[in-house]
């Protein structure tokens, strides 16, 4: 283990410099972000007041963000790796399948869960082996297994929804723990986990160090193959706690789960000022775009309006935190 | 190294271990689960045997509930008939491969063809091509462009499920002395007629209670998006007093987030029958009091009406000699009084 440690070092060397600069710099990008969040959420409060920012909506909108803020948890470093993969949303279907068949039911729900999270590991490691090992480009190889994880899926459950009758399962994660929801718990516990990781450990350093340049990150004496198969298992694995998720939201489990997670989570990552080319990156921007795009979809509800409006707001928000964060950076770049 | 090895050991047989349990586990056998299917009554004159026919049946991949009963369904009613011989093709949702499949089923000179098209425009062509070549079409629920392609239609009526689900739900808020209702309709995906034909009927037929539609969402047909527009729409609406979901395959996923939402202060009609829903109603323990027929059991009557047809034979009761051209099934409202007559037509979602 002496290695890893020597490399630590090596990555903290510059850091004095570049931080205090880009720190502000994300601080500022963090807070064009958070302040597109506050007006939505004025949006909503003004639109229905007597509604939207009371604790039964905030909790409603919290367990909606619960699966597709993990599976964006796994998309950040993945993209900050300087890979992305599109095949979340069939990973997702897939594990929810495999862990709800009738056989994984009968074991009882510690294995439904087990299940859940080694299909979710296994197809993600799947897609970095063939990116690291087999040379195969992250956007070729990711939907790859956009297809085939789905199309499996298909297989296993005939196309049918699997209700699950297993109570333990659904008594427990759809239950609460301390006045909050169970599947609050898990996103805040899989956000507070990402975020160490990425940010205060040697392994969150290197995923910096082979997306902002790979060639240098193996020089620098990083074993960038195993990095980058391993980054895609994360990613696969945080696919197997949303898959728990939404089998515990629906009551069941289906190959239509999880529909799109890919475009979702790769949008909450890129206007959360992740850089879609690698190497530069948060977390909190990634749950803030998550959370924009959640309080979003609440405010159209609850005034009943047409989502085809939405998804037009949708893609502008997009558009609008991506050019609103490029200005204030660079603002910020002329003041230094 | 040892250790090295040790790891390495252990690693590895955790990872056979693990990939053992999981194939273990893809199994969705259930122990002596006995398969339900909607079958057409075997009495009258027309139940008698008669000459052989052969049927040759194309459809949709069964890639939901609805579709898998109809499939099944069909070849449950072929079997019931001994002089019945039945061809049926592999469901697929490619339009070119359907057509082939149907051509194949032409070449094979089948007697009497029944197409449920994964979508009526493209396969009108072939529907014609059939009946040009001398063999009398059933064209099932998604209709053909024109009535060339068929030599009978027998589908479901959208806009009377609309209809029937508004009727019932106005009539239970005039017996409950509800003045002003708030009513809720979880659709299905907006941009599809059916959905459109749907939500028009049951506007209507509330219009004609003089209530209206309050919060609407659409979900995608899919458990998953069931359950989250249904949580919004809960949120946006602190008192409901009847809630419409238009398809029972995203019911459960709508029914997840009504007990999220430990609501029940109103009714739900759920659409298309599925088992799970009529199994809730007979039970009369939640907010699941009725559902709206959109049965698969038309699969059934399809293959019925095909032998008939090659057999040259009429519907029994009608005075017509020849089996009609068109036929639509009705949306009957299953509620817990009548529920038992139809738990035969009930499909697993």
């Amino acid at each position: 283990m002496a290695a890893p440690e020597q490399t630590a070092v090596r990555a903290e060397t510059p850091a004095p410099l570049a931080p205090t600069k880009s720190a502000s710099r994300l601080d500022l990008r963090l807070a064009g972000l958070l302040g597109v969040l506050v007006l939505l959420c004025v949006v909503g409060y003004v639109t229905r007041p007597e509604s939207f920012l009371t604790e039964a909506n905030i909790s409603t909108m919290l367990r909606l963000a619960a699966a597709i803020g993990v599976v964006s948890v796994g998309m950040t470093f993945v993209i900050i790796s300087g890979g992305i993969d599109l095949s979340v949303g069939s990973i997702v279907a897939l594990a929810s399948v495999w862990a709800t068949t009738l056989a994984t039911q009968a074991y009882g729900p510690v294995v439904m869960v087990l299940c859940a999270l080694l299909v979710g590991l296994a197809c993600g490691m799947v897609n970095g082996v063939l990116i690291s090992y087999g040379k195969i480009v992250p956007f070729i190889a990711t939907l790859a297994m956009y297809a085939s994880a789905r199309g499996l899926a298909e297989r296993i459950s005939g196309r049918r929804t699997q209700v699950v009758s297993e109570t333990g399962f659904t008594d427990f994660f759809r239950g609460d723990f301390l006045g909050v929801p169970i599947l609050i718990w898990m996103l805040a516990l899989v956000f507070a986990v990402g975020w160490v990781l990425l940010n205060r450990t040697t392994f969150g350093r290197r995923t910096f160090a082979v997306g902002g340049n790979a060639e240098a990150a193996r020089l620098a004496g990083i074993d960038v193959k195993r990095h980058t198969a391993l980054v895609y298992g994360i990613a696969g694995l945080c696919c197997g706690i949303a898959a728990i998720m939404v089998i515990a939201r629906t009551t069941s489990g289906a190959s239509t789960n999880g529909l799109f997670y890919e475009l979702d989570a790769i949008a909450a990552v890129v206007i959360g000022g992740t850089l879609l080319s690698g190497g530069r990156g948060t977390l909190i921007g990634t749950l803030i775009g998550v959370l924009i795009f959640t309080v979003l979809n609440s405010i159209f509800t609850q005034n009943n309006l047409d989502t085809d409006i939405q998804n037009i707001a949708k893609g502008v928000i997009i558009v609008a935190a991506v050019l609103l964060q490029r200005t204030t950076s660079r603002r910020n770049a002329d003041k230094t | 190294m040892p250790s090295f090895d040790r790891r390495k050991f252990l690693w590895g047989s955790t990872a056979v271990g693990a990939s053992a349990v999981l194939v273990g586990c893809t199994s969705n056998e259930a122990p002596g689960s006995t398969n339900t299917a909607a079958v057409a009554g075997q009495t009258g004159e027309n139940s008698a045997p008669g000459a052989p026919v052969t049927i040759g049946f194309s459809a949709p991949a069964a890639d939901h509930g609805w579709m898998a009963a109809m499939t099944k369904n069909a070849r449950a009613q072929a079997e019931q008939f001994s002089e019945v011989t039945f061809k049926a093709t592999e469901g697929t949702n490619d339009v070119n491969q359907q057509i082939a499949q149907v051509e194949t089923l032409i070449n094979e000179a089948v007697d009497v063809l029944v197409i449920l098209p994964f979508d009526g425009k493209a396969l009108t062509a072939v529907g014609k091509q059939a009946m040009d070549a001398g063999i009398p079409v059933i064209n099932v629920d998604r209709v053909f462009d024109t009535a060339l392609a068929y030599r009978t239609w027998i589908g479901g009526d959208n806009y009377r499920m609309g209809v029937n689900a508004g009727n019932y739900i106005g009539q239970q808020m005039k017996a409950k002395n509800i003045a002003n209702p708030v009513i809720g309709e979880v659709a299905g995906i907006d941009s599809l007629p059916l959905t459109q034909q749907r939500s028009k009927g049951f506007a209507d037929a509330l219009a004609g209670h003089g209530f209206k539609v309050g919060p609407r969402v659409s979900a995608q047909f899919t458990p998953e998006s069931g359950e989250q527009q249904t949580a919004n729409l809960l949120q946006g609406a602190p008192k409901l007093d009847a809630l419409w979901n238009h398809d029972d395959d995203q019911g459960i996923g709508v029914l997840a987030a009504i007990d999220s939402a430990s609501r029940s202060e109103f009714i739900m009609v759920g659409g298309a029958g599925s088992k799970n829903m009529m199994d809730l109603i007979k039970a009369d323990s939640g907010v699941v009091k009725a559902t709206v027929l959109y049965s698969p059991s038309m699969a059934s009557s399809a293959i019925a009406l095909a032998r008939l047809l090659g057999q040259s034979k009429g519907l029994g009761d009608l005075a017509e000699h020849e089996v009609p051209a068109s036929i639509t099934t009705y949306s009957a409202v299953v509620t817990k009084e009548n529920v038992d007559q139809y738990m035969d037509v009930g499909f697993d979602s």
